[in-house]
């Protein structure tokens, strides 16, 4: 059965105010055209979770589409900080954030026990450090079976939606990935609602070929994209190359309110989906992002007639 | 302060990276951080550790990368590399099972005992200053073998008392740290702009141990919030080598990017 939708119909079914939204991707893969659509539907008093806050939840953020965070590195990797999160933590302005932080190990472990179905994960992480302080949900527990031996364990993470971004999938949103895989798996298993966004819907032939490299299975998804260059400026490995030079020009529009909002006016309500913006980057961009290829090599998995 | 680094032929940045990556010799697992890190670890590798395995929190094991990285996400590290996993694997399998030999931290604020901040600076509930929280930072501390700091030294990140101690260092009771059953033996060195410190075994204290070139014993002692302790063998960093500024210089960071 098809999934296939367009971004505006897949967040409009898909995405409602005040649910907790999980757009993930570690630095890779990060759909950025979604949180977009998010932003030009003016959705409101989201939760957002994401283990690294970075430049996507920054303009969401600035656009006022979320009143809370849960993560576990907030910043612009290899830039600095995130503008619109720090002046909402910071200053309430123009409204308060509430956040809720684990560390990177908590994170991906909140998504394992909400993936697996458990009450909590336990990890070996968080002694003698003060984050427990300030986050309850993270707790200290004895093991069942050797009363000295301490771990933490942390809740399950069970999104509303959860977005995340492929290479490829069939239609029935079979998807699969290669290069940096983040928490792509473990958070589309832990959420009740998931969007699949990729940069092409291949024949389900194609994946059939390869079952290896199937990450996320379409009983698990609800809507399936065709959006080629939805991570920009994140990157789709062997489609195309982080733009890093929009990581640091972010650094100065998110600065001031004002700049920020120009940009939304321009690279995001002024556009009606991301084709358009696409097109207002021009040809001669891609082109400059697109990698030399490197394929794999076969494998080969026998045919057993 | 001194500021003599150029005139003799390399920047502080270059002296730092040159004086880590001498501290990576014979190591196998190394867990890179962006930036510094990410250089001292290819310098190492092409130096004083062949057999360097280039680990990053992102799920790449066995890095090779063919330009320098700007995250530790770059699509370069994916690309060649010996294996990509997935998150939870790294964290699980690699980290807090005990693979990882040495790793690279640094943060807004460190004390005496090597206990870092990456939170808050100011009242976690009413910050003056938001910073990025731990990341991997506090397991990593928890879990690799020995600790690697490389931070810019100042009155304000070397301080007496942290604002929130994200990552754990010494404890300042050596028999309370034998006792964590931790992987980890945390931070061994601090490599700053200015000197190098060890840690002393008695007292899990940052120990002075080498001035960089032109720097004075009052200009560490003017950059930071507690009175140091000293090495009785207290010495002069070793430069840059040719080869090592070659390397640098060439192959790990022609554009300059963090060593101008």
């Amino acid at each position: 059965m098809s999934k296939v939708a367009t971004m505006q119909d897949a967040v409009r079914d898909l995405v409602r105010d005040g649910d907790t939204v999980a757009i993930e991707g570690f630095t890779h893969l990060i759909c950025f055209a979604a949180g977009h659509e998010i932003i030009r539907q003016r959705r409101r008093d989201l939760t957002l979770a994401r283990m690294t806050p970075d430049v996507i939840y920054d303009q969401m953020i600035g656009a006022g589409v979320a009143s809370k965070l849960i993560f576990s590195w907030m910043g612009n990797p290899g830039v600095g900080n995130l503008h619109a999160v720090r002046r909402r933590i910071e200053k309430a302005d123009p409204a308060p954030l509430e956040i809720e932080e684990y560390s990177h190990f908590g994170m991906v472990c909140r998504y394992m026990a909400g993936a697996s179905n458990l009450p909590f994960f336990p990890i070996r992480s968080y002694y003698e450090s003060d984050i427990p302080s300030v986050n309850p949900k993270i707790v200290p527990m004895s093991s069942p079976y050797d009363e000295d031996d301490q771990v933490f364990v942390v809740p399950p993470l069970n999104p509303d939606v959860a977005i995340v971004h492929a290479q490829r999938a069939d239609a029935g949103g079979d998807a699969q990935i290669w290069g940096l895989l983040g928490c792509q798996k473990e958070v589309a298993f832990a959420a009740r609602r998931v969007i699949v966004v990729v940069e092409e819907v291949v024949e389900e032939s194609v994946i059939r070929r390869d079952p290896n490299r199937t990450v996320i299975p379409g009983a698990v998804v609800d809507a399936v994209v065709e959006e080629p260059f939805a991570c920009h400026p994140s990157f789709a490995q062997g489609y195309y190359d982080r733009d890093n030079r929009f990581y640091l020009e972010w650094d100065r529009i998110a600065k001031e309110p004002e700049t920020l909002e120009a940009w939304l006016d321009e690279w995001v309500y002024g556009l009606s989906n991301h084709a358009e913006y696409v097109q207002k980057f021009g040809d001669a961009h891609w082109d400059g992002l697109r990698p030399e290829p490197a394929l794999s090599g076969e494998v080969d998995y026998g045919r057993y007639a | 302060m001194s500021e003599a680094g150029a005139d003799l032929g390399y920047t502080k940045a270059e002296l730092m990276i040159a004086a880590s990556a001498r501290q990576l010799g014979g190591v196998s697992n190394c867990f890179v951080g962006v930036g510094l890190p990410n250089i001292v670890c290819n310098l190492a590798q092409r130096t004083v550790a062949p057999d360097l395995q280039l680990v990053y929190e992102s799920g790449v094991f066995g890095a090779r990368p063919e330009r320098l990285p700007l995250s530790i996400g770059d699509p370069t590290l994916a690309t060649g590399s010996t294996a990509v996993t997935s998150m939870f694997d790294l964290f699980a399998f690699y980290l807090q099972a005990g693979l990882i030999d040495v790793a690279f931290l640094g943060g807004a604020q460190i004390d005496r005992h090597g206990n870092l901040n990456t939170t808050v600076i100011g009242d976690y509930a009413d910050p003056k200053v938001r910073l990025p929280g731990s990341g991997g930072a506090c397991e990593i501390a928890i879990h690799a073998r020995q600790i690697l700091v490389i931070m810019r030294q100042a009155q304000r990140s070397f301080v007496e008392r942290l604002d929130f101690r994200t990552s754990p260092g010494h404890s300042g009771d050596p028999a309370h740290d034998a006792a964590r059953g931790w992987h980890g033996g945390g931070p061994s060195s601090v490599v700053t702009d200015l000197a190098t410190y060890g840690f002393d075994d008695a007292t899990g204290e940052m120990t002075l141990r080498t001035l960089h070139p032109g720097v004075r014993l009052d200009d560490v002692r003017d950059n930071m919030g507690w009175e140091p302790r000293i090495a009785s063998d207290l010495d002069e960093t070793r430069p840059p080598s040719e080869e090592e500024l070659g390397l640098i210089r060439e192959e790990l960071d022609p554009g300059g990017v963090y060593t101008k």
